[in-house]
């Protein structure tokens, strides 16, 4: 059994076809990066995915459970944490507070009127702890929209997170990050994915932060599914040189 | 988070101060003990408003169907039930609360300016069927033939219906109330996940949260609040007519909170004094009154974008 198993997912625009028959299975605890170029459909895979648009076509399982007609929100507390391409998180909270919010929904308490006293502390706790992680302490008290953008995306990989999630995908994480940005969010996707030993889908286009993080890598062009395969079979892939190794690199 | 937090809590003891000694000194300003009764009860119309406004992100258009049912429902109550004053009320904020209850699943789906739309579209049926139902209501010429009745609490009688100073003492010991149990729920996890809707509905919905459900909740609190605050307005007038379902009565309920300030808790109660001192002065002074409260909302919004208490937005920290 796989963790993830998706089969044959296909959308259509209209008559765009976005993504085409594609299929993966991720194993538990393993990471992997989905490539290929822009308007390739990484995104959208990524919408189908977590509910956000309907499948056109095809299957999403986690843990051999079809996802069909769960909404995006529920798939949520199964366990589905993600981050997007844009980041979105709530710019006129502090960053302890967009922390804290997803903290006080893992821990069930959405709809209480308050925060039970022998909570308060384990809660706080687990606010500073996160904030810690993703190298936030510093900044706790600024608006999370006067943020630099590396912060702003560690910011909401934290919140995602704070979830407790089973399975996180991130949409470009390091996506116009400078070096040492760049290097910051790669080395907390990896510590999160080591010491949690959580499953991770990421899309990624830096190729350096790629071949440090992945286990395995799916590679789409135009909607499809090119190649798959540990970075050093993708990396020996004629095809995946020719349509896009090459090119880009 | 902390204990007791001077700067935080010296807005809340100036407005304390401000609203108690009210009878006190409000006719040696030009003013009288009942627009100081307008004032409180349109203030906590304005805020329980602002709880779906500002704190959730929603605009409604609609709210004075909810301020109307309350107030309706505490005259029906008083004129063809019971001459009882607190039955009236629970009467009144009951109906509001039920009636929004029902048409929220029907209208959640929606956001921005359909959601507006669609809550003018309910209220505007509200204000028809007062219009209209003469035999019960009134109609136009609105419901008369009650008043609101003293309150006996066995040990003692308040009485409510003479002495204006004890009717507001009784109106803002209710404010009060709601008003507390607005803020505790704003300062609640669940008050959080409304501010969170309010500032980004998708990171909301991935982060777990039922976004529609949310709304729904926010809504029937807020209503119900709204339905408290009509039921007062009908008792402090002896009378109820269908402009207080009126759309333009929504319209002001929202440009209270705009004048005052949506994102501050005590903005619309500020507002909501502006506007009703500003009224009651102007419509003795002039027929156009209105077009000068316009000017006044236009100077404000252009002066003030967050509104007149938005100045007090607080500092982030390093
Ligand atoms: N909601 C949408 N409606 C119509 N077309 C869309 C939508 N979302 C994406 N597309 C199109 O689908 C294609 C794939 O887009 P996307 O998934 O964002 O690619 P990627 O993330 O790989 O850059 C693009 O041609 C894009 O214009
Ligand atoms: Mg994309």
């Amino acid at each position: 059994m796989s963790f993830l198993k998706i089969e044959n997912v296909t959308k259509h625009f209209g008559s765009l076809v976005a993504v085409d028959g594609v299929s993966m299975s991720v194993e538990k605890g393993e990471c992997r990066a989905v490539i290929g170029p822009n308007g390739a459909g990484k995104t959208t895979f990524f919408n189908l995915i977590t509910g956000m648009l309907d499948l056109t076509k095809g299957r999403v399982l986690l843990e051999d459970h079809d996802l069909a007609g769960i909404k995006p929100s529920a798939r949520v507390r199964m366990g589905m944490a993600r981050t997007f391409q844009i980041t979105e998180i709530f710019p006129d909270l502090t960053v302890r507070e967009n922390i804290q919010i997803p903290v006080e929904i893992a821990a069930g308490l959405h709809l209480a009127p308050r925060v039970p006293k022998a909570r308060r502390a384990e809660l706080r706790a687990r606010i500073d702890q996160l904030m810690e992680e993703g190298g936030l302490t510093r900044i706790a008290g600024r608006y999370a929209g006067e943020l630099s953008h590396g912060d702003q995306r560690a910011c909401e990989i934290m919140m995602a997170l704070a979830l407790n999630p089973r399975l996180l995908l991130l949409d470009e994480p390091t996506a116009g990050m400078g070096d040492d940005e760049t290097h910051a969010i790669a080395r907390l996707i990896r510590r999160i994915h080591r010491e949690q030993n959580l499953t991770i889908v990421l899309i990624e286009h830096d190729m350096r932060v790629v071949f440090n993080l992945a286990d395995k890598i799916t590679v789409l062009a135009e909607g499809r599914p090119l190649a798959e395969g540990t970075p050093s079979e993708i990396t020996a892939n004629a095809k995946v040189q020719a349509a896009y190794l090459g090119g880009s690199a | 988070m902390s204990g007791f937090d001077l700067r935080k809590q010296a807005p809340n003891a100036a407005v304390w101060l401000i609203l108690l000694s009210m009878p006190l000194w409000i006719d040696a300003v030009g003013g009288y003990t009942q627009l100081g009764t307008q004032v409180v009860v349109m203030g906590l119309a304005a805020m329980s408003l602002n709880f779906l406004l500002g704190y959730t992100g929603v605009l409604s258009f609609g709210h004075a169907a909810y301020f109307g049912l309350g107030a309706y429902g505490v005259g029906m109550t008083i004129r063809y039930l019971v001459p009882s004053t607190g039955l009236g009320l629970l009467v009144g904020t009951g109906v509001g609360a039920l009636a929004a209850a029902i048409i929220g699943p029907m209208i959640v789906r929606l956001r921005g300016v359909y959601f507006a739309m669609v809550t003018i579209a309910f209220a505007q049926v509200f204000y028809f069927i007062a219009f209209r139902w003469n035999s019960v209501t009134g109609g136009d010429d609105g419901l008369t033939n009650w008043t609101r009745e003293p309150i006996n609490f066995g040990f003692a009688t308040l009485h409510i219906e003479k002495d204006p100073v004890t009717f507001y003492y009784f109106v803002l010991a209710i404010f009060a109330v709601a008003v507390a149990l607005m803020a505790l729920l704003l300062q609640s996890p669940f008050g959080r996940t409304l501010i969170a809707i309010r500032e980004n509905e998708r990171r909301t919905r991935f982060l777990g949260i039922n976004v529609n459900f949310h709304i729904w909740m926010s809504w029937v609190i807020s209503c119900t609040f709204m339905a408290l605050s009509g039921s007062l307005y009908a008792l402090l007038n002896n009378f109820v007519d269908p402009r207080t379902l009126y759309w333009t009565q929504s319209g002001v309920f929202v440009i209270m909170c705009v004048l005052g300030g949506m994102r501050s808790f005590w903005g619309p109660l500020v507002g909501a004094a502006i506007y009703v001192v500003l009224q009651d002065y102007l419509s003795s002074a002039t027929p156009n009154w209105m077009s000068f409260i316009g000017l006044v909302f236009v100077v404000a919004v252009l002066f003030f974008p967050r509104g007149v208490l938005g100045i007090f937005r607080r500092k982030s920290t390093e």
